[in-house]
């Protein structure tokens, strides 16, 4: 099957972005990041145009949803180039563009720094002792699953990275903090952070839920960690 | 104030080691190209190893040591290993109460499952997500220190170099990727953890994060790697976007079982033959098997019989993930599947305390040599990666220098263009196959002689290791030497470089330094 990839290109945070197309052979089956990886190994990278192109620049690790490095705008939405498959794209062509709301590093690589900071701003760990209860189990292993490959973020309404709000990232972790903490100073320390950070900047789009590449319960974590935080349940 | 810790790698050993130093009040400088979550530990599935004998089986330390070094055909060392399998109980525990959410059984215990090679339910496991379970409770305890300022973090930056002085490590030169700017850390010691070499090959099971580069470095200034040959091939592997899909050991642990078409009939070659373990014999027996078995038809694995319930609450991820992946509903049709590179066992050689030959120098994970001999069970690498991090953390710690000031050193070379890593990748496949013999070895070597760069430097080294090696042991399969010889070869491989040529010799098991 043949078909387009259309990227976004840019060589540093200054420089003027620009598109450049490439011809792909492969199966519907292929992932756009076995394709990104298929034209990268290419020697030399030919672009739609004929010209000569550097490699690519974009982030990629286990190829299989696990680690979140392939989060990029695909057709318009954030997802994971690695679970993006080419049967899924409309009229065979791809898209891709880096994520939006990060600064821009080169291509598709852009600087994430920010969720793993927020996170470290909000105090989100565990002074102690885990307390686990046996009914929150699989929700405690949903909210370690987060991959913070920042597709929720990308189309989060109130997030931006030069703001305060931490965005759904903060609800997802959050709550195996607050469910598997004991009273404690720190667990004061980390709702008061959570309210003020997370709480009241929330405009309940929920369009984090819907985006969610790994398709985890944004809506039932964001919900639980809010009666935690706020209300102490 | 002592000096800090630089420890290049994010992975599991890379966040055991930081936690190891900042608990003892040393700061440690944590280096990775990308954040943690990114490593390849979080793809881990299956499990990790402890005897804490829940199930009634009876099982113990002793055992879980006896189990490590048979598989290991007599290269692990048994002291190492035995500090392993002692520790192996608490650790787990300790991941318990750092909120880990393990499978639980009973009342309060921890579940655990059957494993390839081991005689006792041992595997202690988080649905098939134990990696990024056991990654994510680390992560966060990490980000404590962090916020302590006892760990400081390097995401985003790349090992380049050592700075020695007299051979003496002081510390390295990291490289932003972001910016490109070069960066000396200062460091009263460097532990290494930066994964296997899985960049050699280009199409493994693991990250493609894990290139080698930085053990490629290390070699090229003269830090040995041993037993560079012994490359487990996992048995039930699929091809997915040019590279090795993973149909984790969990699936035959929990029932799973292979089989061949003959006579128009499954035929269960690996029960037939090995009654006692069947399709959980050790990796390097069962992948031999089915690459045999495959040379004539297609080998399956049939996880068509496994309780719907076990399924859901213990193997959801691999349904998922093989239905995504390779369109296959494993409880409707069986899985065709065949061998892929899957772990190094060999690597930078260290000794007991996970010191390497340069003072000040360190490695632990599984870019080092260590526990697993000439071949790894299953479960037994994360357990290896916690325990040898904090290891070599603690023996850092005991050792830390405060000599200082050292100069930038040179840079090694540019890293190889894409054409001579493609060329090096497709030699090291076709040359280090499950079976492997002289004339292949030799063939591939002399492809790469005169290739420049880092890379192909330790792709030599490994080539030599397995042209030395003339036996069959664990990984290393030779058809042209096909029976152990432990005359000759009951001894670790060492390849150095001495800055103009490779050397290979054997060396006695160590039993530390
Ligand atoms: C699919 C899969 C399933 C597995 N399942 C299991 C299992 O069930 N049980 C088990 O025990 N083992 C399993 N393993 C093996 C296990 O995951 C690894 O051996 C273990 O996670 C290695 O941990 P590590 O800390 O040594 O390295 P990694 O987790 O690989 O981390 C390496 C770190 O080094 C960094 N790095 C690499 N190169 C550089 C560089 N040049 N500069 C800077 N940073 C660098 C990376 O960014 C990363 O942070 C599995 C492996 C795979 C691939
Ligand atoms: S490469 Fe790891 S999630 Fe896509």
């Amino acid at each position: 099957m043949a078909f387009t990839v259309k990227i976004k290109r840019q060589e540093n945070a200054e420089s003027e972005s620009y598109w450049q197309s490439f011809l792909c052979d492969g199966n519907a089956d292929m992932s756009v990041a076995a394709v990104l990886n298929e034209m990268n190994r290419r020697v030399p990278l030919i672009d739609a145009d004929g010209s000569g192109a550097d490699p690519v620049a974009w982030e990629c690790g286990c190829l299989v949803r696990k680690c979140g490095a392939c989060a990029m705008r695909i057709n318009g939405l954030p997802r994971l180039a690695c679970n993006t498959f080419l049967r899924d794209l409309k009229d065979g062509a791809a898209t891709i563009e880096p994520l939006s709301k990060f600064p821009l590093v080169r291509d598709l690589v852009v600087d994430r720094g920010i969720v793993f900071n927020n996170l470290k701003t909000l105090n989100l760990w565990l002074d102690g002792e885990a307390h686990m209860s046996d009914w929150t189990h699989e929700l405690r292993y949903q909210s370690a699953k987060c991959l913070m490959c920042g597709c929720c973020l990308e189309v989060c309404p109130n997030f931006s990275p030069g703001g305060d709000f931490a965005g759904a990232v903060a609800a997802i972790s959050g709550f195996r903090v607050f469910d598997q903490s004991h009273q404690s100073k720190h667990l004061g320390e980390v709702a008061a952070a959570y309210r003020k950070r997370y709480f009241e900047g929330c405009g309940r789009s929920l369009s984090c839920h819907d985006i969610c590449p790994i398709g985890l319960p944004v809506e039932e974590l964001m919900v639980r960690s809010n009666a935690a935080a706020v209300w102490g349940r | 104030m002592s000096r800090p810790i630089v420890i290049v790698g994010a992975g599991l050993a890379g966040l055991s080691a930081a936690l190891a130093a900042a608990e003892n009040g040393i700061k440690a400088k944590l280096v990775s190209e990308l954040p943690s979550e990114r490593a390849q530990s979080v793809m881990a599935e299956g499990g990790i190893n402890a005897a804490l004998n829940t199930k009634g089986e009876g099982d113990s330390t002793e055992q879980h040591f006896a189990d490590t070094i048979a598989a290991a055909c007599g290269l692990a060392a048994p002291n190492a290993v035995r500090g392993l399998v002692e520790a192996a109980p608490d650790i787990v525990r300790r991941l318990l109460s750092l909120g880990v959410q393990f499978n639980m059984s009973g009342f309060d215990d921890i579940d655990l499952r059957n494993f390839g090679g081991q005689r006792k339910k041992r595997t202690a496991f988080a649905q098939s997500d134990t990696g990024k379970q056991i990654m994510a409770a680390m992560i966060d305890e990490v980000r404590k220190y962090e916020a302590k300022g006892l760990v400081e973090r390097y995401s985003h930056h790349a090992f380049m170099t050592l700075l020695l002085r007299d051979s003496v490590c002081c510390g390295c030169a990291v490289r932003d990727c972001y910016t490109g700017e070069l960066v000396p850390l200062d460091g009263g010691a460097v532990i290494v953890a930066t994964g296997g070499m899985h960049g050699l090959f280009g199409n493994t099971t693991g990250s493609l994060l894990n290139t080698g580069a930085a053990a490629a470095e290390l070699f090229r200034l003269g830090v040995p790697i041993a037993n560079a040959e012994f490359i487990q091939y996992h048995p039930t592997t699929a091809e997915h976007g040019g590279k090795r899909f993973l149909i984790s050991e969990a699936a035959r642990g929990e029932g799973g079982r292979l089989f061949v078409m003959r006579g128009g009939k499954p035929w269960y070659f690996m029960e037939e033959k090995y009654p006692e373990f069947g399709n959980l014999m050790p990796r390097d027996i069962v992948s031999r098997e089915v690459w045999e078995h495959g040379k004539s038809a297609q080998v399956f694995l049939d996880m068509r019989e496994i309780p719907s319930e076990v399924m859901k609450k213990k193997l959801s991820g691999i349904i998922d993930d093989c239905i995504a992946y390779l369109r296959i509903d494993p409880q409707k049709e069986p899985l065709p599947i065949s061998p892929g590179i899957h772990y190094f066992m060999g690597g930078i050689q260290v000794d007991g305390r996970h010191r390497t030959v340069f003072p000040g120098l360190y490695a632990a994970g599984e870019c080092c040599c260590q526990y697993h001999g000439a071949n790894r069970l299953g479960g037994n690498s994360l357990l290896g990666a916690i325990y040898g991090g904090a290891i070599a953390a603690n023996s850092a710690m005991d050792e830390l220098s405060d000599s200082a000031k050292t100069t930038m050193p040179a840079l090694p070379g540019a890293a190889a263009p894409q054409e001579a890593l493609n060329k090096l990748n497709s030699v090291m496949q076709s040359s280090l196959g499950i079976v492997r013999d002289r004339e292949t070895l030799v063939a591939g070597l002399a492809e790469l002689e005169g290739m420049p760069g880092n890379l192909p430097l330790l792709g030599r080294a490994v080539l030599m290791s397995a042209v030395r090696r003339e036996e069959s042991r664990g990984g290393h399969f030779r058809s042209d030497f096909p029976e152990r010889d432990d005359d000759r070869f009951l001894r670790a491989t060492v390849a150095r470089f001495d800055g103009s040529r490779i050397t290979v010799s054997f060396e006695k098991i160590q039993e530390g330094r």
